[in-house]
């Protein structure tokens, strides 16, 4: 028996991923009929018994020594040499991805019957986030190309219909199809890098793909191609910054960046499930999957850096000057994703890794919290009339703090373990473009404690600036849309307050792991063999290898770390949130008159967004407008076709007089027209034979 | 290994020797057609004998597809006999793998037509269904015919039905459009006819395999590709051809749309397929460019004309040209990938995806088109402007919209991804940049597809008529329903269709090697 415990069944794989898909379509085709507990509890079972065999087979893979499991389901198509299968990979780094996804999936689950509760799109919210979970699940499962794309757009999908969840408001299905637009920009490349791996690699499947990349007798690395006579390229290379621009635009990394802070105007759950702690963060999973291949260019690696640390200090900086919680938490992913980018780009792979696991955690918890807050202010999202809330929800105000000390950095939080490892790379990395991102990722630690304690202070404290208005009625209860209007802005029906069980036993449940899993976890993940043979780092590169010859357990990593500068950054960070949002609030206003010009690019997001729209949005339909009437009804049918029917017609007018009524007219020309073709045919036909 | 595989081809020909299956396929429908103008002067018994016919028609084609053996591949169900004695004409049936898959297409998507045009249909009824169903039987007809001549009169004969579905039950436009969409495709056959009779002329016969066996020099091989290049390119129809498809979409009632984009477009590729490839393959290769390069514009610029459409059925009629380019190129990126980079198995996938685009496109277009008839029925109009908040008043609808606007967009887990997935990885073991500028269709298809979502279905009802409509009733949700399964069979197991095509696809593939010249 014991063999079998240890051997992962496939049996087990198959529930993970289709107990979540059968209450999504349980919910969705007949909600109606099982009404709301129905479909709460039928998704809620799904994702939980998922979850937990989830853990199962991370135990079995991590302490069970049970072998990595690839095995096909079924084939998808086989033409020739090439075939299609759809299949699983299950290996340390799927597991740990698998746990992840089901866990934040499953609390995001119980927080939505609290968020949502008088919601009318009750059911069809819950098969969404099920739908997702399955999709999510069949990305990081997958054992091929073709499985990874399905898993890849299916999210996509289901981030299209949650973001578009509330489906009257105009700027909400503005959002989701900028999303689904944006994203498809990423796939595009996307799929010409699966394509390149098929023609240069011979197959869809990762195992063969990587056998090729690691072959030193193919030694693929030094391949070329001249797609552009006269410029050989490394096929590695635009395979690999192909790949990558899908990764670009699903995990958000400039210039792709601009749907995520828009994807807010989906429901907050969705926001911490899929726009924080899984989905976005398929492209650094990706990437670390195809580890092997990346590692064969050193150009596509250098560019990864450059993006990522780009991201990571630019995005963050917007975060500073926003005033709606939920984009300030937005702004902070895009910024937290480029850390993880910037760490894939110096062969941190592992580092990427550990923070995406980190950041799910406590990134999932700042969301639900932020969750909890807007239902707290009535779906009120402006700071600017928040403050002081920490009275009135003790449970949201202690765990939100958790989630931004680990999010800061704070040493013995795990958010500290994972950023601090990734700087530390760069700090070893000799690639080009290193400098560059060491100072994007140092001074990202200094934005990312500005704006994290610049949440906390206006949200929890200070002065309370929103008003009570007692004199209206009750019955605005948690109405999760269509409040506003009802009252002014900074007016509340009542006065707020803690959320139910629902909501804060998830926000509980996270603040666990956003304490503890980093402190727990970095010795395996990053300097043990905690990945096994999942991630692959050639020996030259191996940075996170040459930070763990100093390493000397969780308690000696922290002690080293404080006396390094990023912790100094952090403090610095700290300490001037706390004076300007906490002790000096006019100081805000006047920093904000003393750079009009900085704070005026930082809130338009540096322009990029009107940028996009003037020339991809309003110069697409110029050119569709244009190709449509001068090409299509200009060219083709003015000229040539009506052309040629006006040249018949005029040929026919002699005739016609001779004729009385205008019925002939077409018959006649189409006659006329045809005989003259044929008579040319034969003539030309027979002087060819 | 080889004696079951032999026992299943010796009682297949057993048993089809006394069961003409095609010839029953290609004439139920048109007789059925003579007893509807017969007996149905009655709205209802029109119908319901229309519908007992295309069901009929629909469950003898399944045993087409069970019991054609795919593992021989090649023409099976084979019929033949003299026909015009003097030009060795022959009334000559027979299908391989694709036409199998075409002949099943069409039938299944016949049955479904007719199941619309239960409602929307009250003019005239018998009058119809009649035309419906001949044109079913011609449409089975061009697939099945292995005598050149036999398809050039089902490929002219299908016109009539079409023209009299436009021409009678169409929009205000109808007359500008049936003649546009008449003059154009007449202009094209003229092409082909002509062709047909010099091939005629240098075989003595007018049988397809014999076509392909002829030897022709380069010079004549060009003559005729442009010849079928023309008459197919038409069909399909290929950019800058293809400005008579939406002026026929948008007069035509939904159900001849429905046909019209699901099948009849089909016969441009098939025909690429039966004639270009095994005819003319040096031409084929010589002036592959020529074809690409329209596909390719087809992709882009289409693309961007479809964004501005104001009209629903002209924004789908122009998504189905840039979805056809994809058939055209996968079919023609195989000579390339035959003879340059001798990757036979590139070539082969490259056809399958046209195929599968071309069944799927069926599934898709057809889906596209019968949503925009319920809408239609409903409130007479096809303007997008007029339209809006759909979702709040018809939500199973609206669910099915997106679904089948996902399958437009190419999703993966639908039909609409599986062949552009296949010809895009095709393209690229040719040329990168072909599949690059393809792979464009992910973005654009994208934009124009779901920025019609975005304001038909989604947002506040601003429209007063939209606030009363009522959800999908039961027959549409039969229509509807049906092509969301087969749109999601094909999308999540696309094998069994791929296996059907597998063996004659890779028999054409391998003709392709031989020169002619």
């Amino acid at each position: 028996m014991k063999e079998g415990w240890f051997v992962i069944s496939k049996t087990m794989l198959l529930m993970i991923v289709l107990l979540p898909l059968f209450g999504a379509v349980l919910a969705g085709l007949f909600g109606r009929r099982i009404g709301r507990v129905g479909a709460h509890t039928v998704t809620i079972a799904g994702v939980a018994i998922s979850c937990a065999l989830s853990m199962v087979v991370l135990y079995q893979l991590v302490w069970g020594g049970a072998a990595t499991y690839n095995e096909n389901l079924y084939t998808w198509f086989t033409i020739g040499k090439y075939s299609a299968h759809v299949g699983f990979l299950v290996d340390r780094l799927t597991a740990m991805m698998m746990v992840v996804v089901t866990f934040v999936s499953l609390m995001v689950h119980v927080y939505t019957i609290g968020y949502m509760a008088e919601d009318d799109g009750y059911q069809r919210f819950f098969s969404y986030i099920a739908l997702f979970t399955f999709s999510m699940l069949m990305l990081v499962m997958s054992n091929n190309f073709l499985q990874l794309f399905f898993g890849w757009e299916a999210v996509g999908l289901v981030s299209y219909l949650l973001i578009g969840f509330w489906f009257k408001r105009p700027t909400a299905i503005f959002a989701n199809m900028k999303a689904f637009l944006v994203n498809r920009v990423g796939d595009f490349g996307f799929l010409l890098g699966i394509a390149g791996v098929l023609l240069w690699f011979g197959s869809l499947d990762y195992a063969s793909v990587f056998a090729v990349a690691q072959d030193p007798a193919i030694d693929i690395g030094s391949r070329t191609v001249e797609l552009l006579a006269g410029h050989p390229w490394h096929v590695a290379t635009i395979v690999c910054i192909c790949l990558f621009i899908g990764a670009m635009g699903k995990s958000a990394q400039v210039p792709l960046h601009v749907w995520l802070p828009d994807s807010m105007e989906g429901p907050t759950p969705i926001s911490a499930l899929i726009h924080a702690a899984t989905m976005v963060t398929a492209g650094i999973f990706m990437v670390a999957r195809m580890s092997p291949l990346f590692e064969l260019s050193e150009t596509a690696l250098t560019f990864i850096l450059v993006i990522g640390a780009t991201t990571a200090l630019f995005t963050g900086l917007i975060g500073v000057v926003q005033n709606d919680i939920k984009r300030v938490v937005a702004y902070s992913t895009l910024s937290q994703l480029g850390y993880m980018t910037v760490a894939l780009g110096v062969s941190a792979y592992s580092a990427a890794v550990f923070h995406l696991m980190t950041h799910a955690f406590f990134k999932a918890l700042l969301f639900l919290g932020a969750g909890s807050v807007i239902i707290a202010m009535h779906h009120e999202q402006d700071m600017r009339h928040m403050g002081g809330l920490r009275k009135y929800m003790p449970i949201t105000w202690i765990t939100m703090w958790i989630g931004s000390l680990a999010l800061a950095g704070t040493p013995f939080f795990s958010g500290f373990f994972s950023k601090d490892a990734i700087i530390e790379a760069v700090h070893e990395s000799h690639r080009s473009g290193a400098g560059y991102a060491y100072f994007c990722v140092m001074a990202g630690v200094f934005v990312t404690a500005l704006y994290s304690f610049r949440l906390l202070y206006l949200t929890f404290h200070g002065k309370e600036r929103f008003v009570v208005d007692d004199h209206h009625g009750h019955g605005h209860g948690h109405d999760a849309h269509d409040d506003h209007g009802h009252h002014a802005p900074g007016h509340l029906a009542h006065a707020p307050h803690e959320s139910p069980w629902v909501v804060t036993l998830p926000l509980v449940l996270l603040a666990i792991p956003s304490i503890a899993i980093g402190f727990f976890t970095i010795g395996p993940m990053l300097f043990g063999d905690g990945f096994g043979n999942a991630i692959f780092v050639r020996e030259a590169n191996d940075v996170i290898g040459e930070i763990g010859k100093g390493w000397h357990g969780a308690v000696g990593f922290v002690l080293h770390g404080i006396m390094q500068p990023p912790f100094w950054i952090a403090f610095a960070g700290f300490v001037v949130a706390t004076w300007i949002w906490l002790f000096r609030p006019g100081i805000a206003d006047a920093a904000e008159r003393a750079l009009k010009p900085i704070h005026t690019l930082l809130m338009n997001k540096y322009w990029i967004d009107n940028l996009y729209q003037a020339v991809f949005a309003r110069g697409g339909i110029g050119l569709g407008r244009g190709l449509w009437r001068v090409g299509d009804a200009g060219l083709i049918d003015g000229v040539v076709v009506n052309g040629s029917a006006r040249l018949v017609d005029r040929v026919s007018t002699a005739v016609r007089r001779l004729q009385s009524g205008y019925l002939y007219h077409y018959a006649f020309a189409m006659i006329l027209g045809l005989i003259l073709l044929l008579a040319g045919l034969w003539w030309i036909v027979a002087r060819a034979a | 290994m080889d004696r079951c595989p032999r026992r299943l081809i010796e009682g297949n020909d057993e048993t089809m020797a006394h069961w003409p299956l095609l010839s029953i396929l290609v004439w139920l429908p048109i007789i059925g057609a003579l007893a509807v103008l017969a007996f149905g002067r009655r709205a209802d018994t029109a119908r319901w004998l229309t519908l007992l016919v295309a069901l009929a028609t629909f469950v003898l084609s399944i045993p087409l597809y069970l019991h054609y053996d795919a593992a021989r591949g090649g023409m099976q169900f084979v019929e033949s006999h003299a026909w015009i004695d003097s030009l060795k004409v022959f009334y000559a049936l027979g299908v391989d793998g694709i036409a199998v898959a075409l002949v099943v297409l069409t039938t299944f998507t016949s049955v479904l037509v007719i199941v619309g045009a239960w409602g929307s249909i009250d003019t005239r009824v018998s009058q119809y269904m009649a035309a419906m169903l001949a044109l079913e039987g011609m449409l089975i007809g061009v697939f099945a015919a292995t005598d050149a001549l036999l398809f050039y009169v089902f490929f002219e004969a299908m016109l009539i039905p079409m023209f009299i579905i436009i021409g009678i039950w169409g929009g205000p436009r109808r007359v500008y459009a049936t003649l546009k969409f008449f003059i154009y495709t007449f202009l094209g056959s003229i092409f082909m006819l002509v062709g047909l009779i010099y091939l005629h002329m240098q075989t003595g016969e007018f049988s397809i395999a014999a076509f392909a066996a002829a030897n022709l020099d380069m010079k004549e091989q060009a003559w005729l590709f442009f010849a079928f290049l023309i008459a197919f390119a038409i069909k399909v129809p290929m950019w800058p051809v293809h400005t008579w498809l939406p002026d026929a979409h948008v007069e035509a009632p939904t159900g001849g749309s429905v046909i019209l984009a699901a099948i009849m477009l089909k016969v441009g590729g098939y025909g690429f397929i039966r004639f270009s490839l095994p005819i003319t393959p040096d031409a084929s290769q010589e002036y592959a460019w020529v074809v690409i390069a329209m596909s390719l514009v087809a992709v882009v610029y289409i693309g961007y004309v479809a964004l501005v459409q104001d009209d629903m059925k002209k924004l789908i009629a122009y998504s189905s040209i840039a979805h056809m380019a994809f058939v055209t190129l996968g079919i023609f990126i195989t000579l390339a990938l035959v003879r340059t980079h001798a990757n036979a198995d590139a070539a082969r996938l490259g056809l399958q995806g046209a195929m599968v685009q071309m069944v799927s496109h069926g599934f898709v277009s057809g889906a596209m088109f019968s949503c925009i008839g319920v809408l239609y029925d409903r409130l007479h109009s096809r303007m997008i402007k007029d339209y809006g908040g759909v979702v709040n008043v018809m939500p199973w609808y609206a669910a099915f919209f997106v679904l089948f606007a996902m399958a437009n967009c190419g999703l993966p887990g639908t039909s609409g991804f599986v062949g552009e997935f296949m010809v895009i990885l095709a393209a690229f073991q040719d040329n990168a940049w072909v599949a690059a500028v393809a792979a464009f269709t992910l973005i654009i298809g994208a934009a124009y597809t779901l920025w019609l979502v975005k304001r038909v279905i989604f947002g506040e009802v601003t429209n007063p008529k939209v606030a009363k409509l009522d959800d999908l009733d039961a027959r549409e949700w039969i229509v509807l329903g049906s092509f969301a399964a087969a749109v999601l069979v094909v999308g999540i197991y696309p094998k069994p269709l791929t296996d059907l095509m597998e063996t004659s696809v890779q028999q054409i593939v391998s003709a392709l090697l031989v020169s002619k010249a």
